[in-house]
This record gives structure tokens, C-alpha cells and sequence, in this order.
């Protein structure tokens, strides 16, 4: 059942207004939807956007606790926040908060080995699919053909799958969630909140600077990656994967809009020729199978 | 612990949230080029434009009401105007 916007309308707000963020970042969309579903977040930001939209010290741009820490700290520094306050017996929910070069690349590490011990972590990722407040340099997430500063002429390689990665770890659950449906994101958000152990949240989040992207028109570029079959939208519990209601007919490879009208919309993919549109076809195609082998 | 090595409460670097955070005067209305417009006489109340706007310069003070623009702070991103499905928003030139 998706929320009633009433509930979110409820909700206190967690990203104040007036801060650094670019006109019309998805990150900011994605923070403020799924922050808000969560009862006293306290939020472990690494390097990335969201540490730099934050802004300068004594100003902070987050309503909810919020800690910086380098990269491959981030889930750990977590585990100790979750396991004090379970000490101390105070109820909160502890959230690493990570863009997609701190989580696919950088800081792999502390994620796994938190995952493997099961803490009790709400960790999201916001897939911008790049590394954006260094300058666009290609990461794990970014799409085969996408043109990225280290990547002038299109990526030569296929997307990493994060969530099949996680799926490995065996954790209570994981969710895919795209700024373009912000209601079906805070729902999941809730959700997961409400659970133990270590979960994963993986968001769709256009990025109009990067991605070189009309500004108005990001919240129709979190819709078109789902209908285009770009960015299935699924849960996996207890490793049983069921797609959600919003993405479950893209499943139907004929349901899908032509992934051209999600690539001509952006920049980064401007260069691509017919062939790298072939072969991101084929690589987003090769995913769905191994998703639905998971249902 | 004893007395002696109970240490005091260390300072913290904690900063504040703040309203208007961005460096400078945090005014990022500033930032912008054109404007939204709102006309009530369209608007339906479905808040679509509150749900996206990155920012939170759609305010709703409590449901039933009509949303309204902070322009000390908004972007002028447009994607409230994108995403209203009554035309109840339009952009403008400034
Ligand atoms: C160990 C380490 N390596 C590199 C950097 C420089 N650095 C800061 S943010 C960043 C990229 C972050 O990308 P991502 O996590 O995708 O977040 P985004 O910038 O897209 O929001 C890099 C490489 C760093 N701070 N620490
Ligand atoms: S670079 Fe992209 S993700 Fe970063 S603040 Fe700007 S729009 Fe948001
Ligand atoms: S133009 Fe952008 S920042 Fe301004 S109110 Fe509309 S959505 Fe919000
Ligand atoms: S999206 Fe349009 S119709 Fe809906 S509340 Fe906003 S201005 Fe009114």
C-alpha cells in the first residue's frame, strides 16, 4: 500500500531549505523523501555530495544527528553508533547515507564486513552513477557509454549490480527505490526502518549537473529509468526477490518505453553509438535475468 | 573512574542546523533566473509540486491549504512546474 501523502505532509522536515545543493538535485529529493519516513535517524555521511550540500561549519543544512567520516568508515563508524545506543537502551535508527563511488568502490569494504555481522543499519545509497562533487569521474554504477570525465568516449564497462552483491550477503533486506516515485521510496524507507539488521536501500537519483540534464525535468528522469527498464524496482527478503507494483509490468521486456527516450535526455550519453546502445541494452537485459531467477 | 582522571566533556566541532546554510548570505533565491508562478484558481491541492521540489521551497502550512514559494530560498529549478498536473505553476523570466 503507498502512503497518503497526508503521512508525509505529517512528517518533520529534514533538509532545510536554502542550502548547496544544485537546482534540481535528485539527492536532495531522495534525502528529503526517505529521511523523513525514519523515526530519529541519526545519519553517517562519507565524502560525496551529500557532505558537501551539508555546507560550511557552524551551518549544517540536515535537521537530524549527523556524522562525517572518511569512506571506508562509514558503515563501521555506524555499527558502533547502533551498538551504543542499543547499550544504553535508546531506540534510533542508525543510517549511513552514501553516494554510489562510496558504495559500489570506496568503502566496499566496511559495508560488507557490517553486513556480514548482521548490525543494525539502514544504509542507503544514492545512485547518481558517478563520482559528481569531484567532477564526474566514472564509478562501479556508471552505465557502459556513458561519457564521464575518465571516461571521454563512453564507459567500456557493463554497470556493477550493488544490489546482487548485497543479495550475497544474505542480509534481512534490500529494496530498490527511484526519486521519481517518492512515494513508493518513503514506503520502502518506513519499512526497512521498522526492521533489525543490516538493510540496503539503493535510489535512482538523477544528477542534472553530471548527467548534463535539463534541472526541471529530474523527477520525469527517475520515472523514465523505470519505465525504460533502466532501474528495476524490487524488495528482496529473506533472498526471495518480488518486483514492486510500480515496476512490476517493465518485467515484460514490451512494456518498456525505448531506452532511447531516457538516454536522449541527457548529455552524458550524447556521444553513444548505435553499437554502445546495443551492448547497454544487452547489460540491462543480462540484469533483469539474473533478477528474475531471484522472484 | 576516579576524580582525578574524569575528564571534562570535550569540545566539539557540532555545527547547527540552519535554514539558508548555502556559503555567502544563504540566500539561494539569488541563484536563480526565472521564477515559478503560482495560480491558485487552478491548483487542486494534490501537492504534487511539494513531493519533488528538492529544495522544500514549496510550503504547505497544513493540508487543505494552498501551497505556496518561498523565493528567498527557491532555486528556480522548475520541476515544481514540470510536475504540477493542472498548469496551476508557470515559469517566468526574472
Ligand atoms: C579515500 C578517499 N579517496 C578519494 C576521496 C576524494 N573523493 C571525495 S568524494 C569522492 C567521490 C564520491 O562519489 P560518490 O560516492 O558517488 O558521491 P557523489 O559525489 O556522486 O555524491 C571522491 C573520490 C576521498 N575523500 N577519500
Ligand atoms: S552535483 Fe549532482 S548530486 Fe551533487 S548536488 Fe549537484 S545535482 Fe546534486
Ligand atoms: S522552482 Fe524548484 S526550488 Fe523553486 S519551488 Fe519549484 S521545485 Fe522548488
Ligand atoms: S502540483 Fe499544481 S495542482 Fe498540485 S498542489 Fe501543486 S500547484 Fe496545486
Amino acid at each position: 500500500m503507498s502512503v497518503k501523502i497526508k503521512e508525509m505532509l505529517d512528517r518533520p522536515e529534514v533538509l532545510l531549505r536554502g542550502n548547496f545543493a544544485c537546482a534540481g538535485c535528485g539527492l536532495s529529493i531522495a534525502y528529503r523523501t526517505a529521511i523523513s519516513a525514519l523515526e530519529r535517524p541519526i545519519v553517517v555521511i562519507p565524502a560525496c555530495c551529500a557532505s558537501v550540500i551539508q555546507s560550511l561549519h557552524p551551518h549544517v543544512t540536515y535537521n537530524v544527528p549527523t556524522l562525517n567520516i572518511a569512506f571506508a568508515a562509514h558503515a563501521s563508524a555506524a555499527s558502533g553508533i547502533s551498538r551504543a545506543k542499543k547499550r544504553r537502551g535508546e531506540k534510533v535508527t542508525t543510517v549511513v547515507w552514501s553516494g554510489d563511488g562510496g558504495t559500489y568502490d570506496i568503502g566496499v569494504a566496511t559495508w560488507s564486513g557490517a553486513a556480514e555481522r548482521n548490525e543494525d543499519i539502514l544504509h542507503f545509497c544514492y545512485d547518481n552513477g558517478f563520482y559528481s562533487n569531484t567532477g564526474a569521474q566514472r564509478s562501479g554504477a556508471t552505465p557502459r557509454g556513458a561519457s564521464t570525465t575518465t571516461t571521454p568516449t563512453g564507459k567500456q564497462e557493463k554497470r556493477k549490480s550493488i544490489t546482487r552483491i548485497m543479495a550475497a550477503h544474505d542480509v534481512p533486506y534490500i529494496a530498490t527505490a527511484s526519486i521519481g516515485y517518492p512515494r513508493d521510496l518513503y514506503t520502502k524507507a518506513k519499512k526497512a526502518g521498522n526492521m533489525e539488521g543490516y538493510r540496503f536501500i539503493l535510489i535512482d537519483a538523477p544528477c542534472p549537473t553530471g548527467w548534463n540534464s535539463d534541472p526541471a525535468i529530474t523527477p520525469e528522469l527517475g520515472k523514465l529509468s523505470v519505465q525504460t527498464g533502466y532501474f528495476p524496482l524490487y524488495e528482496v527478503e529473506n533472498g526471495k526477490l518480488t518486483f514492486s507494483k510500480r515496476g512490476m509490468k517493465y518485467r515484460d521486456p514490451d512494456k518498456r518505453l525505448p531506452l532511447e527516450e531516457y538516454l536522449d535526455r541527457q548529455g552524458r550519453f550524447k556521444k553513444m553509438t548505435l553499437v554502445q546502445i546495443e551492448e547497454l541494452k544487452k547489460d540491462l537485459q543480462f540484469e533483469w535475468d539474473m533478477l528474475l531467477r531471484m522472484e | 573512574m576516579d576524580n582525578e582522571s574524569e575528564m571534562k566533556d570535550p569540545v566539539l566541532p557540532l555545527g547547527r542546523p540552519t535554514v539558508g546554510s548555502a556559503p555567502g548570505p544563504g540566500t539561494t533565491g539569488d541563484w536563480r533566473t526565472s521564477k515559478p508562478i503560482f495560480f491558485e484558481e487552478q491548483c487542486t491541492k494534490c501537492y504534487q509540486c511539494w513531493l519533488y521540489c528538492p529544495e522544500g521551497t514549496i510550503r504547505v502550512d497544513a493540508k487543505g491549504e494552498y501551497p505556496y514559494i518561498d523565493y528567498v530560498y527557491c532555486k528556480g529549478c522548475g520541476v515544481c512546474v514540470h510536475v504540477c498536473p493542472q498548469d496551476a505553476l508557470k515559469m517566468e523570466k526574472e
